[in-house]
């Protein structure tokens, strides 16, 4: 246990060094820099009005439908993660199961491409 | 002593980021927040030693679970300004469910604390000297084979259902067809001809 979170160690350092350099920056500017702010400055004035409403637009549908299907091979991909470790102690059997359920995604997988759902018009 | 302090750090991060999400007003920053959330709980699994666990929480749902709430976001046609003016309104029968939940949580802890061999029922990996990924390998393509292949039907399924649910082909769509762009020729498409001088083609 201790010698797994050890080998995590330098991960923990980095995002320490990250986050002490984004809050670092971020502090730096408010501190650093002169700031005399009045209201005219500190309005939205370059695009001329103040926003009327929010700027989110409706997406296409189809933007989800590639979104999900991602995530189903995201999730055969999470699943070779072990089967690629543990290869040499499964044997035959696990090198076939895995194969199986691959054909079976496979199977999804041309489904997909002949209904064109990959493509974009 | 650098453990108890990341998982203070991780921690306080997670709940605050969960607070945000649920209270931020807009709901792309909430989506955003859950992002924070995702990665902080990654950090206290690998604290408790689940590295597996971990790695699945940041591939799967920071790379995709929350690109599809994203997605979703954007797509849901809904005021928002509108939707939180109830927020008085539910907040009783809101505060009943969050105060149920915490029951159930004491419940949980309290049994645990009760039991004379709590420390049977917490996750230890049975094999030591092998990593988390591994000792999952050894057993889900073999012992657990039957569940695997379901697990990967339905994966099938949800493909399946996806493309059922929301492609529709639009006539009148123009879309490039590759073969086509390949198999032209110039000498079908083009003709040299001769023009006369003074008459034009």
């Amino acid at each position: 246990m201790e010698q797994l979170l050890k080998e995590y160690l330098p991960i923990l350092i980095f995002l320490c060094i990250a986050v002490a350099m984004a809050v670092g920056m971020v502090i730096a500017s408010f501190v650093i820099a002169s700031q005399k702010p009045d209201s005219e400055k500190v309005s939205p004035y370059e695009c001329g009005f103040e926003a009327f409403d929010d700027s989110r637009g409706q997406f296409d549908v189809r933007f989800y439908l590639v979104a999900i299907l991602f995530i189903i091979f995201d999730l055969e991909v999470a699943f070779l993660f072990p089967w690629a470790i543990s290869l040499g102690a499964i044997g035959m059997f696990g090198f076939w199961s895995m194969i199986c359920f691959l054909g079976i995604l496979t199977i999804g997988f041309v489904y997909e491409w002949r209904k064109g759902a990959l493509e974009w018009e | 002593m650098v453990q108890a302090i990341a998982f203070y750090a991780f921690a306080f991060v997670t709940i605050a980021a969960g607070v945000m999400v649920v209270s931020s007003r807009n709901p792309v920053h909430s989506v955003l927040y859950l992002i924070l959330a995702f990665f902080n709980a990654a950090g206290l699994f690998v604290l408790i030693g689940a590295e597996f666990i971990a790695m699945i929480l940041v591939v799967v749902y920071v790379g995709a679970v929350a690109v599809l709430f994203l997605f979703v976001v954007m797509m849901l046609d809904i005021n928002f300004v509108e939707l939180r003016q109830g927020f008085m309104q539910y907040l009783p029968i809101g505060a009943l469910l969050g105060l149920i939940l915490l029951v159930e949580l004491f419940f949980v802890i309290g049994i645990w604390s009760f039991l004379e061999d709590g420390s049977m029922l917490t996750a230890v990996i049975p094999v030591q000297n092998i990593t988390n990924t591994h000792a999952l390998g050894n057993v889900l393509y073999t012992k657990y084979v039957y569940l695997f292949q379901a697990a990967g039907l339905i994966l099938l399924i949800a493909m399946i259902g996806a493309i059922v649910l929301t492609l529709r082909s639009r006539p009148g769509a123009r879309k490039q067809k590759i073969a086509d762009q390949l198999s032209r020729r110039s000498e079908d498409i083009l003709d040299v001809v001769k023009v006369k001088e003074g008459e034009g083609v």
